[in-house]
């Protein structure tokens, strides 16, 4: 047994740690985040030149990292920086799917040159993986598309769209998902975009008629989307916890400072012993994504079932530790201005990607 | 990082399950998984098969009788005790005295004492809590006043666990009303055969006799019993609470129960199908299960920790909290998995030997009764409340 990283993880940790350190204060992020792009291309590019993007990717598809681990060590500091650029959806949904195929564009991503964004869930679907309406059609040599897809991440930035589309049988059928790419200038692709409420870029599609180009085994792309969204749990969970740390920490420094009734508000036992469970909650928390990473290459019925656990965990324990930083900081905590609202918002809504404590729970009790 | 046990550690505990299917005497087992009361001699009987394997007390050093295992060997071995049935070894001698002997303690009294823990020759029990001395352990007033070569002790202490087994106990006492509360106090080990010594059954909410009150009434103590310094006895005690923690989060317990929890909840039947279906039932095992394999990787990490060196501080706190609501939550679902069948409480059941058939399913008379015993966990070796006040202290520094 051994909980320590390796030497390797121990540098990619430090030196994305002090990047964003000296080049991502909060800032700068809602700027980026309030900019036309939603992002910076700038620290996008900068981000793939220091090899972050690579260190998700092993080294088959021309990274050097990928595991489960690697994926903890990017993400927990991306997600205490709340750092807006799409490593979520071009990084592990997009990436794991190219990669996963052998496609070309592998290497373009994690150039950092293209961005590809994974077009999969649908207004309906909630967060059913199997559930696809969208649908394609042959004709002649060519497909084309139509449905809708929702709430699709990086979309508007990105250079190529990952469609899943229905190529046979009916809505919840396991088989007869296919992956398709399609342009987003392509004919038929109408895009509204727009940024979530923590601040992210994203958008839902409308495709009409949408030429698109088959990627990957025909009617068999499920298993593929499976993995590339264990892989963004084990990912989002990772942020979730950065996100948390920090919370964490401007909450106790704020009960260091801040004074009511003549003492630090940090004297009140009731504050001190909800704040000692926000510790706890957070090891937890963390425990549970270390194993799901550490299953993230096991046989899919286990990998599922971790990953389940750590996405309902690290919901009920993220909404706790955001809602308290929230009732501790009291007032101020409701304004822009500070900070920990910013935190407190993204922790909160990453509980609604790919699954929320509920729709785990539910999918950790049917693993069995 | 790696999940996995290493294959020295696998090899371990396999020869841990070995030793156990061969050695823990089934009648023993059958007592522990069905809940039933254990006797004195059902503890010392399982205490000396493990002191025969030179493996009662594996937390000491080697010269002394210690097995040098690692935390995480520790773990294991507790792991499958519990897996497999196997009585708890009563900590007072072994886990609390002993460690505080072998730091702070005379060569004389280590070589009197130690030995006689191992081989069952003294019972020991524990005398800390006071009735005015719970969580606020500091305030305790049991007085012992040095004349010449004794002490003459006056006072009362409580909540003392099998203390009507006992041939000795070791005692926190005052010996000093000067400075700070903490400075006054002083460890003195007193032979329960002492005339002025009166102990008085205290019964449990499930009607048990497990603890006792202590009463001291100008008992004399020769001064060679007292343990280090004078008025050190605070530093000695609290020695302990950095001690033999890797049970604290009582992993093997929890595990043990919730297995138990799904066979009753796939037995006792809802609408027409088996509890463990309800979706609402199912959730609530399910969320606890979560938790609790989280626990075991919060766990494994503090250990991993301690074997590198680090001695685990508020982490110990943080596992005793996290380990005891999950214990609970799920003694709390057992009661419930029962349904009506929780109701009916014959004590005489839980005696060996008891012939009569079971009112209702078999494994449902202790249920309830163990429900309201771990009522407890949260309460003692320091409440779950007192666990926050340390963390706030030393994570937080507030």
């Amino acid at each position: 047994m051994d909980f320590d990283l390796n030497e390797d993880r121990r540098m990619l940790r430090d030196t994305l740690e002090k990047f964003l350190r000296e080049r991502y204060p909060i800032e700068k992020r809602l700027e980026y985040s309030k900019s036309e792009q939603g992002y910076s291309t700038k620290m996008w590019q900068e981000f793939a030149d220091l090899g972050i993007i690579g260190a998700l990717f092993d080294e088959e598809a021309g990274g050097f990292g990928g595991q489960g681990d690697d994926l903890m060590v990017v993400f927990e500091q991306l997600g205490r920086a709340l750092v807006v650029e799409p490593f979520l959806s071009t990084g592990i949904l997009s990436g794991t799917i190219l990669s996963a195929i052998g496609s070309d564009l592998t290497a373009d991503v994690i150039s950092g040159q293209t961005q590809v964004s994974l077009a999969h869930s649908e207004p309906a679907s909630r967060y059913d993986l199997a559930h696809v309406t969208t649908s394609a059609e042959q004709q002649g040599e060519a497909w084309i598309i139509n449905g809708q897809k929702s709430v699709v991440l990086g979309a508007a930035s990105a250079d190529k769209l990952l469609v899943s589309a229905r190529t046979s049988g009916t809505t919840e059928d396991e088989d007869g998902i296919t992956l398709f790419l399609v342009e987003p200038i392509a004919s038929g692709v109408e895009m509204r975009a727009y940024s979530t409420i923590d601040g992210y870029g994203a958008a839902d599609i409308m495709l009409t008629n949408t030429p698109a180009k088959p990627l990957g085994e025909i009617n068999q792309a499920l298993p593929l989307i499976e993995l590339a969204h264990a892989r963004a749990i084990v990912a989002v969970c990772s942020q979730c916890l950065g996100a948390c740390e920090v919370a964490k920490d401007m909450t106790v420094e704020y009960m260091h400072t801040r004074k009511q009734f003549g003492v630090i508000i940090g004297k009140f036992q009731v504050l001190q012993h909800r704040m000692a469970d926000v510790l706890i909650e957070l090891e937890q928390m963390r425990s549970s994504i270390i194993n799901a990473a550490g299953f993230l290459d096991d046989h899919r019925d286990l990998r599922e079932k971790h990953c389940s656990a750590a996405k309902n965990l690290t919901g009920r324990a993220g909404r706790q530790i955001a809602e308290e930083a929230i009732q501790i900081h009291g007032g101020i905590a409701m304004t822009w201005e500070a900070s920990v609202s910013h935190y407190a918002k993204h922790i909160i809504m990453i509980d609604h990607l790919f699954g929320d404590t509920d729709h785990h729970l539910e999918r950790y009790i049917e693993l069995g | 990082m790696d999940l996995g046990y290493s294959e020295s550690e696998t090899a371990f505990r396999d020869e841990v399950r070995e030793f156990l299917s061969t050695k823990l005497p089934q009648r023993i087992s059958s007592l522990v998984k069905n809940g039933k009361r254990l006797t004195k001699r059902d503890y010392e009987e399982w205490q000396a098969i493990l002191n025969e394997k030179g493996w009662l007390a594996p937390s000491w050093p080697p010269e002394w009788g210690g097995a040098s295992w690692s935390a995480v060997q520790k773990h294991i071995f507790e792991e499958e005790c519990c897996r497999a049935g196997a009585p708890r070894v009563l900590p007072f001698g072994l886990g609390m005295l002993a460690p505080v002997l072998i730091k702070f303690g005379s060569e004389q009294q280590k070589s009197h004492y130690l030995p006689r823990i191992l081989d069952g020759t003294d019972w020991w029990c524990q005398g800390y809590s006071e009735p005015g001395a719970g969580s606020d352990l500091a305030s305790l007033k049991t007085k012992a006043e040095r004349r010449g070569d004794h002490y003459i002790v006056n006072g009362q202490k409580t909540w003392t666990t099998l203390g009507q087994y006992a041939d000795w106990i070791f005692c926190l006492v005052r010996t000093s009303n000067e400075g700070k509360r903490q400075e006054g106090i002083s460890f003195l080990l007193i032979d329960m055969k002492t005339p002025g010594i009166e102990v008085r059954p205290i019964i449990l909410l499930d009607g048990e006799h497990e603890v006792n009150e202590v009463f001291f009434t100008d008992v004399k103590v020769p001064v060679e019993n007292l343990v280090g310094e004078e008025n050190m006895g605070w530093t000695y005690a609290k020695y302990l609470l950095t001690h033999e923690r890797t049970g604290t989060a009582g992993i093997g317990f929890s595990n043990a129960a919730l297995e138990h929890l799904k066979t009753i909840a796939s037995t006792q039947m809802k609408s027409g199908r088996p509890l463990k279906q309800d979706p609402y039932f199912a959730a609530r095992m399910a969320k606890v299960e979560i938790d609790l394999e989280a626990m075991k990787t919060t766990n494994l990490r503090v250990l991993a920790q301690a074997d590198s060196g680090a001695a685990p501080g508020p982490e110990s706190s943080m596992l005793k909290i996290k380990g005891t609501v999950i214990r609970q939550e799920i003694n709390d679902l057992t009661r419930r998995a029962l349904g009506p069948y929780a109701l009916p409480f014959v004590s005489e059941a839980l005696d060996e030997g008891y012939n009569e058939s079971p009112i209702g399913p078999d494994y449902a008379n202790p249920i309830a009764a163990e429900y309201f015993n771990n009522r407890k966990l949260s309460i003692f070796a320091g409440s779950n409340e007192i666990q926050r006040g340390i963390i706030s202290k030393t994570k937080l520094g507030l």
